[in-house]
């Protein structure tokens, strides 16, 4: 699906970020609330970057939990599905505070 | 955002703290003599990068919504699972529709033009974007595709400009085109539960079209179940209830798109 365009996202980052060094490791926080299934990310990088200076590096992902804070009674909630109601008073009207991230946290490089 | 920090100069020991933050040990000795320095290291280096995968895309899909105010043109971004009915709606929106608002069409396909031609003869102003180039083809429109079409459209004699973009319910949620408002269509032969399965294309709805209703009695499919699923991701979205077929609700969906304006 779409991991193999993000894929070529992340590789434009890190080839921006990394220079002339040689990329090890890519960390990624991904939230859960993000459609993005980390097992299909880290194949699609190895596909996408066979044979290019990217090649062997590791795609490093953690998980961050989908967390909500209700508006109603200010309770947060960590979810375990992607119903967005307060486990406190029930209430829908509720912020998502953690869980849509997508990002490149850091890179380990050593010297080319 | 996301700078670069490079850590073989001189006078940076204080961003090794940072960059053991994870507490990995690479046991390279930079606490023990800061002055160490000398290129001859091969160990690992973490930099901070803190950049989101979706900062290109979004900057693009900026660019794209600049272009589109300046010519005083509303966008839609339409969205659905393969054969959900938004070619078919967007022939009755054009039947519809034909007479008011000048109407634009960015149509996005993996392959063929099938669509597009389907499209044709309405009075809008149609162009086709195939994503099947490259790796296997795109699942969606991003916001680089949909700026290679704009050239195609003459945005300064439209008013409204509608992006149906490629069928599935996964990733077009994901990339942002420049829309100022997001459509989906659910038809009623998908099942309830799709809102639960694919919450971030339902949760990015502004509105969500339910379609194929004169299905409904043929079909063992309850409504309230669907609705009870779709408010528990999304619990502001507009709806309306269409039937290309008789239809039935196209007058309320053509209210909605020509009220978009900001």
């Amino acid at each position: 699906m779409h991991e193999l365009s993000l894929c070529r996202s992340i590789v434009g980052v890190v080839e921006r970020h990394a220079d002339t060094a040689r990329v090890r490791r890519v960390n990624l926080q991904v939230g859960q609330l993000r459609q993005v299934v980390p097992a299909t990310l880290t194949y699609c990088w190895s596909l996408v970057n066979a044979d290019t200076p990217l090649g062997g590096s590791e795609l490093c992902i953690e998980s961050v939990p989908a967390r909500i804070r209700c508006t109603g009674c200010a309770g947060t909630t960590e979810l375990d599905a992607p119903v967005l109601v307060c486990a406190h008073c029930g209430g829908t009207a509720v912020q998502v505070v953690a869980g849509e991230e997508f990002l490149i946290t850091s890179l380990e490089l050593t010297e080319a | 955002m996301g700078r670069f920090h490079r850590h073989d100069e001189h006078g940076h020991a204080h961003e090794h703290g940072q960059a053991h933050e994870h507490g990995q040990a690479h046991g390279h000795g930079h606490g023990a003599d800061p002055g160490d320095h000398s290129g001859y290291d091969t160990g690992p280096e973490r930099v901070s990068v803190l950049e989101r995968i979706f900062d290109e895309n979004d900057a693009t899909a900026a660019a794209n919504r600049a272009d589109f105010e300046a010519a005083g043109v509303t966008v839609v971004n339409l969205m659905s699972s393969p054969g959900a009915g938004k070619t078919s709606l967007l022939r009755a929106t054009l039947q519809r529709l034909a007479g008011g608002p000048r109407i634009g069409i960015v149509e996005g396909d993996i392959e063929t033009s099938i669509d597009a031609d389907r499209l044709a003869g309405l009075g809008a102003a149609v162009t086709l974007v195939n994503t099947g180039n490259g790796f296997g083809g795109e699942c969606h429109l991003d916001a680089p595709m949909v700026r290679s079409a704009l050239p195609r459209l003459p945005l300064n004699e439209l008013d409204l400009v509608i992006i149906e973009n490629v069928g599935n319910l996964v990733c077009p949620a994901e990339f942002a085109v420049g829309e100022h408002s997001r459509a989906m269509v659910y038809s009623v032969t998908e099942g309830e539960d799709k809102p639960l399965k694919y919450p971030v294309m339902f949760r990015s709805a502004d509105l969500v079209v339910v379609n194929k209703i004169d299905l409904l009695p043929h079909l063992p499919f309850e409504l309230d179940a669907f609705y009870r699923n779709l408010r528990a991701v999304n619990p502001d979205a507009a709806v309306v209830e269409t039937s290309v077929l008789t239809g039935a609700g196209i007058g309320r969906w053509c209210d909605w798109l020509t009220g978009v304006r900001r």
